[in-house]
């Protein structure tokens, strides 16, 4: 029962997508909606039943569901596994994917695409789902790339816009990057274990040398950081904004960009293998978490600054892998999946209202006029700003207390500092978009309103899991989560930590929080004058951080204008060389068939001519001798006979 | 008794009778006369040569030549016909169909 259940969860929305591509142009959008967020309820209710199997049981389902590649000592399944960790992942991803479909409707109603739109949507989920499911690499592979497709398909959504072309294109290309790096990893697996499945590999994992748990492990690093957007592949997924919000919420921001941390949880039997590999998944996390942060303060566009705030949460989440907090890292990939959802929905609802504005500088004052939305969005900020006891809190709390516990001050500086400024820019945020006096125009403001309830009653579900989602990991490392996901990444922490300790951390982490809300309750709400003339004070660090510290400029300078210079160069030497040479060939040949063709017409013709005619002359004597005349041949034959005669006579006779 | 070379001679002069008929002679029917002159010259020949070799195949030849004679007779008599309904004339000189 279970196993069929775990095969039908990937089959409902492919099914959706199968039948909205194929023929969705023919039946309304009230067909295609119901079907794309239908199956995918179908979808979550069967992973509630997988997932209570799984909590009751305890066992790890492993399902073939098509025996696909097999020859040799290779085998590759197109099979499941289905263990705590998955559990998880799949109850996010359904769950979340879910209630944005059902948002989906209600944002996307009336623009051109609609069925597009979800067919796309539902084609994600199943990319999504073969991820977090799939038992080996290949199938994670298979996922990898679905999902990047769909995430490519959908940022270009708006394809006649030039800048969603772009950042689709973007976001694919340096996706490429990061997906070689994990094909390199998948290879040196192959080649070290001879199987991909995981569990396989992982029994067998203690005979891997130290260098090559290295390599291996710094390979999937490339992949899990450009899925997730971590330094230095991050520019995408701000770019990745050009879609439509719920797909910024569903792909980039609780879905498919925590790909890579699932990934690295997957593998950590490998991460742990190599301290170095280690220490570099937690520096690049705490210095994309603090990098992204500072990005995300000056930022004007509503979904750009959620973008940097998901970069940042992730780097926190690489920095929990890094310092084998993993229990932690999921716990935050999970509670980041509810408030960066419920964020990026609200931020959608917004600009619903506005009708298509995303400059917070041209909002304000919006608390009063969209009530609902504004709600739900307080309590999005509240809980990545991490505050208790909402969701953010504990987990964010949970990987900074494994840092300082583990002695890994640098890193929990960077977590500290980056916890500041997410409080502090989730506020401005807040302050600027529904507080103080309105921005808008007269036309925009006329029109605001709040968004109907189909697309409110998602956002409440998210809002009430934001609230309470933290408790699935209390009390910090004993929580219920842990003690879930503790067959596949072990049991947390050592328990040598003091209760005391433990709360002196959080009681810092809350004050932290504060004092960033404190900040920006004093800059955007009692002193409106502040933030100008401190951005004046510090122009050249404002001005830096305005431009996201030149790195798309530094990326299209090393590397973006070089490709393009070359691909110049090449088109110049394939213009002139390769299609000189061509062309010469092709003009010689002309030649010589011109020469040929004049030997032929005066040569050959006329040597043919001189000898039919010279037949022709010798002929036309020759056939004088045939009169036609009996006599004539009767003369000629009596003539030769006495010829004869005479030759018998002389001759012969002789 | 009479010599061999008497009938060798009396055959040759039959002979070229036959054969100045058919050189000189203009009339279709002439032509086909004289040819037979020259077969039956060549029979004379042939039974000659069959009694002074004391063998019977000269005269067996000289049978067949007959029978062949009168064959070539009624196939050189229809042609005649035909050609004379088509022409109106038996002069062998007008007969040049056959040439280029």
């Amino acid at each position: 029962m279970t196993d069929l259940l775990i095969k039908l969860i990937p089959v409902f929305p492919l099914l959706a997508a199968i039948a909205n591509g194929l023929a969705g142009s023919r039946w309304s959008h009230e067909i295609a909606h119901r079907l794309a967020w239908g199956s995918v309820g179908l979808s979550f209710l069967s992973t509630i039943g997988v997932f209570v199997d799984v909590l009751r049981t305890g066992a790890a389902h492993e399902v073939v569901a098509y025996q696909w590649i097999f020859g040799g000592d290779l085998t590759i399944n197109l099979a499941y596994l289905v263990d705590p960790l998955t559990c998880v992942m799949l109850l996010v991803v359904t769950g979340v994917g879910f209630l944005i479909h059902v948002y989906s409707v209600g944002y996307m109603h009336g623009e051109t695409g609609f069925t597009r739109f979800f067919t796309y949507m539902n084609l994600f989920m199943v990319s999504m789902l073969l991820l977090v499911m799939g038992n080996n690499y290949v199938v994670l592979f298979i996922g990898w790339e679905g999902v990047g497709l769909c995430s490519y398909l959908l940022i270009g959504y708006y394809y006649d816009k030039i800048s969603a072309a772009k950042a689709a294109s973007k976001a694919f290309v340096v996706n490429r990057i990061g997906d070689a790096g994990f094909l390199l990893a998948i290879f040196l697996v192959f080649i070290n274990f001879h199987t991909l499945d995981y569990t396989k590999v992982f029994s067998q994992v203690g005979q891997l040398s130290p260098d090559m748990a290295t390599v291996i492990a710094l390979c999937l690093l490339v992949g899990a950081v450009g899925k997730s957007a971590q330094i230095p592949l991050y520019t995408w997924l701000p770019d990745a904004m050009e879609g439509p919000t719920p797909v910024s919420a569903l792909i980039h921001a609780a879905t498919m960009v925590t790909a890579g941390v699932y990934m690295i949880v997957r593998n950590h039997a490998i991460f742990d293998l190599s301290p170095t590999a280690m220490d570099i998944v937690g520096l690049i996390g705490g210095a994309t978490a603090l990098f992204a942060a500072t990005i995300g303060l000056v930022q004007t566009d509503i979904k750009r600054v959620l973008a940097y705030s998901t970069v940042s949460q992730l780097g926190y989440m690489f920095l929990g892998c890094g310092i084998g907090a993993y229990t932690a890292a999921i716990f935050h990939l999970m509670t980041h999946a509810f408030f960066k959802a419920l964020l990026f929905l609200s931020a959608g609802s917004v600009i619903h209202a506005l009708g298509g504005e995303q400059d917070i500088r041209k909002m304000g004052g919006l608390s009063s006029k969209i009530p609902w939305t504004y709600r739900l969005f307080l309590i999005g900020t509240i809980a990545i700003a991490g505050i208790p006891p909402l969701a953010g809190f504990w987990s964010k709390d949970e990987i900074m207390a494994h840092a300082f516990t583990h002695h890994r001050y640098l890193l929990y500086g960077m977590a500290a500092a980056g916890a500041f400024l997410t409080a502090f820019y989730m506020f401005r945020l807040t302050y600027l978009t529904f507080y103080g006096h309105s921005r808008m125009d007269h036309h925009t403001e006329a029109h605001v309103h709040e968004s109907p309830t189909v697309m409110i009653a998602p956002l409440t579900v998210l809002g009430a899991l934001s609230l309470v989602g933290g408790f699935l990991g209390f009390p910090p490392e004993q929580g219920w989560l842990h003690h879930f996901l503790a067959p596949v990444v072990g049991a947390g922490g050592e328990h040598g930590v003091s209760t005391g300790l433990v709360l002196t951390l959080m009681m810092i982490a809350t004050g932290i929080a504060f004092l960033g809300w404190g900040l920006a309750h004093y800059l955007y709400s009692i002193s409106p004058a502040t933030p100008a003339r401190w951005a004046a004070m510090t122009e050249p660090v404002y001005r830096l951080l305005l431009n996201k510290y030149y790195v798309d400029e530094l990326y299209d300078l090393l590397f973006v204008e070089p490709t393009k210079k070359l691909g110049l160069m090449l088109d110049w030497f394939d213009r002139t060389v390769i299609d000189g040479v061509v062309r010469a060939v092709g003009q010689l040949a002309e030649l010589g068939a011109a020469g040929s063709t004049w030997v032929e017409k005066h040569v050959i013709y006329g040597g043919l001519n001189v000898i039919g005619y010279g037949n022709h002359l010798i002929a036309r004597q020759w056939r004088q001798l045939q009169s036609g005349m009996v006599h004539h041949y009767a003369a000629i034959i009596v003539a030769g006979l006495f010829l004869l005669a005479l030759v018998v006579q002389f001759i012969v006779q002789r | 008794m009479i010599p061999l070379s008497a009938y060798v001679a009396v055959s040759a002069i039959l002979f070229i009778t036959g054969l100045l008929g058919v050189l000189i002679r203009r009339n279709f029917i002439i032509v086909l006369m004289a040819v037979e002159i020259m077969l039956n010259a060549a029979n004379i020949n042939l039974v000659a040569f069959s009694h002074y070799l004391e063998s019977m195949a000269g005269q067996l030849v000289a049978l067949f030549v007959i029978a062949i004679a009168a064959g070539e007779a009624a196939v050189g008599l229809a042609i005649i016909i035909v050609v004379f309904r088509g022409k109106i004339s038996t002069n062998v000189d007008e007969m040049s169909l056959l040439k280029w």
